[in-house]
């Protein structure tokens, strides 16, 4: 893939945005159209945030030096007890900067 | 109430959301342009998408070149709760005229969403002026801080001295924990995880995402169907 130029990446933005106010919009004009939906089209719709986020996560963890993976699995477990953003990722860098600074300076 | 009065209410229902997204405005800001975008590119993700998960991912997705309609189907996938959202508010919103609903929905996030619920379920009328009081408040402080993270960001010579390159990772950790209690959650994630990684190791980078994403996908479509938990209830307790 060659690099955006900046013409590119504004027309990218702003396609994001158009259907990103699709969305917005959606539920309204899918309830005046469309009743029910089935039940497994429904799961696999249901699927979808967690599992295009989740290929966010585990090839970083996966790539990640040892003091990234230590990092993430500590906020994992910060969200395990604290189930919000903030914690987790002041967790996370906390143990990745200590980790970078004082035990394994490259 | 009158208007001034409904607007500057709305405005404090906002004000708690707002500050508590101010943080990840700054962090946008900053990623964006670490991933090489302009401060005028970062701010108009903020001003034209207006949804902080996406632009997040958006920007992951930019910094991998990955191919400009997977970017935009990914940043159509994290908001896809929207479609469920304004199909929730459409009741709450039904006295608005269309060009005022059309607005309201452009404004539309997870707490204006809550917020606007919440207020409808007490029983008390979601006006245009109370809502679009919350939502400038909401909409004004993001991009403010998406400007001020772009100017601080500008000074970044080395994201990875500074730990940005796990900040991402880890917030978008946080999102796939935030659905927990989704039917089959930890199948899916486990299956999307594994096979984001096989795509990583053997195709390549951009393929993970949309290998991944699938993979779970179809595991949820191919599982026995499940009863779904109420989204309402997972965005208020978010």
């Amino acid at each position: 893939m060659s690099d955006f130029t900046n013409d590119h990446m504004m027309l990218v933005i702003l396609a994001a945005a158009a259907a990103t106010y699709l969305t917005r919009i959606a539920g309204y004009l899918l309830l005046t159209v469309v009743s029910d939906i089935p039940p497994r089209a429904e799961a696999a719709l249901n699927a979808i945030p967690p599992a295009v986020l989740t290929t966010l996560v585990a090839p970083a963890f996966y790539a990640g030096g040892i003091e990234a993976k230590i990092a993430i699995a500590a906020a994992l477990a910060a969200g395990l007890r604290f189930s919000s953003p903030l914690p987790m990722i002041g967790v996370g860098w906390s143990v990745v900067m200590i980790l970078r600074y004082f035990v394994i300076p490259s | 109430m009158t208007k001034n009065a409904e607007m500057i209410n709305g405005a404090q229902a906002g004000l708690v959301p707002a500050l508590s997204a101010a943080p990840f405005g700054a962090l946008f800001g900053a990623v964006a342009i670490s991933h090489g975008q302009s401060v005028f590119e970062a701010v108009m993700m903020s001003i034209t998408i207006f949804a902080g998960a996406s632009q997040l991912v958006g920007i992951e997705l930019f910094g991998q070149r990955v191919a400009p309609w997977l970017i935009v189907l990914s940043v159509v996938a994290v908001n896809f709760r929207h479609v469920l959202y304004s199909a929730a508010l459409t009741p709450v919103l039904a006295h608005f005229s269309l060009p005022r609903k059309m607005i309201a929905f452009f404004f539309m996030t997870d707490p204006q969403f809550a917020e606007s619920l919440k207020r409808h379920e007490a029983g008390t009328p979601v006006t245009f002026a109370w809502y679009m009081g919350a939502a400038i408040t909401i909409y004004g402080l993001w991009n403010v801080m998406t400007l001020i993270g772009a100017l601080l960001g500008g000074f970044i010579q080395d994201p990875r001295a500074l730990g940005l390159d796990v900040l991402l990772p880890i917030y978008f950790l946080s999102l796939v924990m935030g659905f927990r209690s989704r039917p089959n959650y930890l199948s899916i994630v486990a299956v999307s995880a594994l096979a984001s990684v096989l795509a990583y190791a053997t195709v390549g980078s951009p393929w993970h995402v949309s290998c991944g994403a699938l993979a779970g996908i179809a595991l949820a479509a191919i599982l026995p169907p499940k009863k779904a938990t109420d989204t309402v209830s997972e965005v208020s307790s978010s």
